[in-house]
């Protein structure tokens, strides 16, 4: 089992040394407990993404396989985990020496409080550990009851539209969350009632909502009642706006039995409690980053370890050609923003002035640099800090460039250096996620109960046959086929899926 | 009681081999992790199984980056590679790439712990025991040779900052005597044996060269884990089409010829250089012997068969025929050593080349048995 324990004796007069700065500086977290492990345990931790336990799946053992491999033969190795919770947990690895510990303190105080003040992580669940174990012994038990193999196949296609979220969930409070779906579930039953009544509605679909429905139809007779108003409303389609959340959408209107509609939902609780880290990668790293290096070079480090750090720090620090790295990134353009606000360097006044040798030395003493990072970090996402925060100045310091591949010569290359085309670039790459944007249209497609989505093309194709596989998971559970709009090569295409292979339509 | 991860992670190891949910294999990629060696690099069989997502296609839209160079210069590798510190999506972890200097000793245990494989129980005479030298450690003595250059220099660099002496404007450091690290060995001691591997490949005109490909990098793979096996190993190369001539590694791999196939006579090479250079009480001795599966007559066969069972299998450990699959092939001659020693031989190991990814697989046929 695990092998984690509460750290003891002097790193704990260590922690609380650096919580000591981290509240001096004004950061406000959660409670932090720091647990000391050994790289076989961090290695489980995070082929489990972070969580002791969670529920049984290959690919936590995938992970694990390519963990272990990786520390083995010396590729790369863990120093330090943190998790999004309250109080939260971060694991320090035993054999890391005490420079390295200190620095992964100082890391997990910035983490700790990026989470608990970043306005994208306000709808989290804190108690995610528990959450976890309660979806791990809920699918041990669908295990045991229907059988290993049905269940990880059940998963598996899951997984596959794992990403296909809807990022203004985040935004939500339970409340309206509640209210919504309340509504919307009314609108489905209501919508059910209506095929029912009219023939041209097809077998199938009338068959599953019919029985998806059928027992809540008792529950819901009394609110049906008083909302007969809202009946004249309702219009015929489902879903009646493009549904981009698509695990949600099954779980209302796949034909599923109701341990199938319990794991699409346990899989999209975590897929929306991991959505707020995919989305503030650059920043996240940037703000941890930022406070390892203040603490340790202003406070915590000692002459003898400076070296050290300065070497470990490098390492993380190091940039890439092939991508930029979001430490790197993240922590340069906080300071640049808390330089910039610092001197004044924004604003109409400043954006307007001609006067290079002004412009260069511009220095309005406003002092406002800490306060603006405090903000940055509580309202932004990658892409609005990229947005706002992003200057031709910084990208020429940074280096920053697109490439693309050069068919002539058969490589990547160089593309540009100018400022509007890596700002576009990153833009994309950032845009959903870094996922395509797909959304459910229509669930009862040439009423034929069959399943229309839409990718919104930004410019980029999908790889379709990873694009195939993906509906062969969907069709599985959906159980009609599925279509899928795009564009291919500048062209628009609408392709079937029919339980076999992928056509287009004509 | 072992952590549940196991049990995700043996279910996950059968995937990979196709023992259970084969609709799955379809995702399998025998993914690779690569480790620089000097100027080479080597793979490690990282297998992974990508669940299917929408996901963009066109990776020749590039991507950003971050660095030194002009419109037009390359940027090695694929977009999304080799991103530091890059995590998992659930938590924040540091992950750092290390620098690796694998040795190939390092890179031969890597192999057999991938592929499970047995240690081999070398026979013959020649086990002396001699001490050998392994570089673990730093120290602070030792020749020019073996001076830790990165280590020097952070010693250099913390006295001279504790000196006062470092300028950030001019970052010079000039390492002193004291700050000298060197690589320092410790002993070890390890028996005194020796091996010969006979290569024999046909090179007639129906292996082409992607066939030839194959042998090479299963033949690299090969003589790697029998170094890490035994003290002293010898390598011998066969090249046979109608007539058979022993060369050289390059030659080997190179020389293609375009006449008929007459595998006996491969053996019969095989045969008189054993008898001349290697006695079997003192050898470990491997033959191997790589073709499409073509032979000219099944008289040709039966000669073959008797050379095997009169001279080359006594005297060898284990004899191993690997057949690398060619579109011109008739595959026969498996077919006849199948017929004539059965699939679970102790003294001839039979392996199916398909391709490329066939290669670890077939390793492990070979050397699996631990002979």
């Amino acid at each position: 089992m695990l092998r984690s324990r509460p750290i003891t004796g002097k790193l704990k007069e260590l922690q609380k040394e650096i919580e000591g700065y981290a509240i001096d500086y004004g950061l406000d977290f959660f409670e932090q407990i720091f647990e000391m492990c050994d790289y076989e345990t961090i290695n489980i931790l995070a082929s489990q993404e972070g969580f002791p336990s969670r529920y049984p799946h290959w690919r936590f053992g995938m992970n694990y396989d390519q963990m272990s491999k990786g520390y083995r033969y010396g590729i790369q190795k863990i120093y330090e985990m943190v998790i999004n919770t309250d109080p939260c947990y971060a694991y320090l690895l035993d054999v890391n020496n005490w420079v390295d510990q200190k620095l992964v303190m100082a890391h997990v105080y910035g983490h700790n409080d990026f989470f608990k003040n970043n306005l994208w992580f306000g709808n989290t669940n804190r108690k995610m550990m528990d959450v976890m174990a309660n979806h791990g012994s809920k699918i041990r038990r669908y295990i045991t009851k229907y059988g290993l193999q049905n269940v990880e196949r059940f998963i598996d296609c899951v997984l596959s539209l794992e990403n296909l979220l809807d990022m203004s969930e985040l935004f939500e409070t339970s409340d309206i969350k509640r209210k919504r779906k309340e509504t919307e579930r009314q609108f489905a039953y209501e919508n059910s009632l209506e095929y029912e009544s009219e023939d041209s509605g097809s077998e199938s679909l009338k068959s599953f909502l019919r029985s998806k429905y059928r027992h809540e139809k008792s529950k819901k007779k009394v609110a049906k009642e008083s909302s007969e108003d809202q009946l004249l409303k309702i219009p015929k389609k489902i879903p009646e706006r493009p549904v981009r959340d698509i695990l949600y959408f099954l779980m209302q209107y796949a034909p599923l039995e109701e341990w199938q509609v319990d794991v699409i939902g346990i899989l999209r609780d975590e897929a929306y409690y991991f959505l707020p880290q995919r989305i503030t990668k650059i920043m996240n790293e940037g703000w941890a980053s930022y406070w390892h290096s203040t603490i340790m070079t202003q406070k915590a480090l000692n002459a003898s370890e400076v070296i050290d750090f300065a070497d470990k720090h490098a390492g993380v620090m190091v940039m890439s050609k092939q991508n930029i790295n979001p430490y790197k990134v993240g922590i340069e353009l906080l300071r640049d923003i808390e330089y910039r606000w610092d001197t004044g360097r924004f604003g109409k006044e400043y954006n307007e002035c001609e006067d290079m040798p002004e412009k260069l030395h511009w220095d309005k003493k406003v002092g406002m640099g800490k306060e603006k990072i405090f903000e940055v970090r509580r309202t932004h996402n990658d892409i609005s800090f990229i947005d706002e925060f992003l200057t031709p100045e910084f990208c020429n310091r940074q280096q920053l460039f697109t490439y693309k591949y050069n068919p002539r010569t058969e490589r990547f290359e160089i593309d540009s250096r100018d400022f509007n085309a890596i700002k576009q670039k990153l833009l994309l790459s950032l845009t959903n996620f870094g996922s395509p944007v797909i959304e459910v249209i229509d669930g009862n497609f040439e009423n034929k109960a069959e399943l229309l989505l839409t990718h919104r093309h930004y410019g980029v194709d999908l790889d379709m046959s990873f694009a195939t596989e993906t509906m062969r998971n969907l069709y599985y559970i959906w159980k009609r086929p599925v279509n899928l709009q795009t564009i291919v090569e500048d062209k628009e295409v609408v392709f079937k899926f029919n339980g076999k292979e992928l056509k287009p339509l004509t | 009681m072992d952590h549940p991860i196991k049990r995700d992670h043996s279910r996950f190891r059968k995937i990979i081999k196709g023992k259970i949910r084969q609709n799955l294999r379809r995702f399998v990629s025998q993914g690779q992790q690569i480790i620089p060696k000097g100027k080479e690099s080597f793979n490690i069989p990282m297998p992974s199984i990508e669940i299917p997502r929408f996901k963009f296609g066109d990776k020749s839209q590039g991507g950003t980056g971050q660095g030194d160079g002009e419109a037009g210069d390359p940027v090695q590798g694929q977009p999304g590679e080799g991103q530091p510190g890059e995590g998992e999506a659930g938590s924040d972890e540091g992950n750092k790439e290390l620098e690796v200097e694998v040795s190939l000793d390092e890179l031969a245990t890597i192999l057999g712990e991938e592929l499970e494989l047995p240690r081999i129980e070398p026979k013959g005479k020649k086990q002396i025991e001699t001490q050998v030298n392994r570089y673990t450690s730093i120290g602070t003595v030792g020749p020019d040779s073996l001076r830790h250059i990165k280590r020097t220099y952070k010693e250099a660099l913390k006295r001279q900052i504790a000196l006062g002496s470092y300028d950030p404007n001019n970052p010079s450091i000039v390492p002193s005597r004291k700050d000298f690290r060197y690589r320092s060995s410790k002993s070890k001691v390890e028996f005194e044996n020796s091996a010969v591997v006979i290569y024999m490949m046909d090179v007639s005109g129906s292996m082409g060269d992607e066939q030839k490909e194959i042998v090479r990098t299963e033949s690299f793979w090969i003589n790697l884990w029998l170094k890490s096996q035994y003290k002293d190993i010898e390598i011998r190369y066969i090249i046979h089409d109608a007539t058979a001539k022993e060369v050289d590694e390059e030659t080997f791999f190179k020389t293609r010829e375009s006449g008929g196939t007459l595998i006996s006579s491969a053996y019969k090479l095989c045969k008189s250089i054993i008898e001349a250079d290697y006695s079997p009480e003192e050898w470990n001795i491997y033959p191997f012997h790589f073709s499409d599966g073509d032979n000219w007559s099944s008289d040709d066969t039966k000669l073959c068969m008797e050379l095997l069972n009169n001279s080359i299998l006594p005297s060898s450990n284990v004899f191993c025929y690997g057949q690398v699959e060619s579109r011109y092939g008739s595959g026969q001659f498996y077919k006849d050593l199948q017929a004539a020693y059965g699939n679970n031989s102790d003294e001839v190991i039979l392996s199916k080349i398909k391709n490329r990814e066939a290669i670890l697989d077939s390793i492990k046929d070979f050397l699996g048995k631990g002979k």
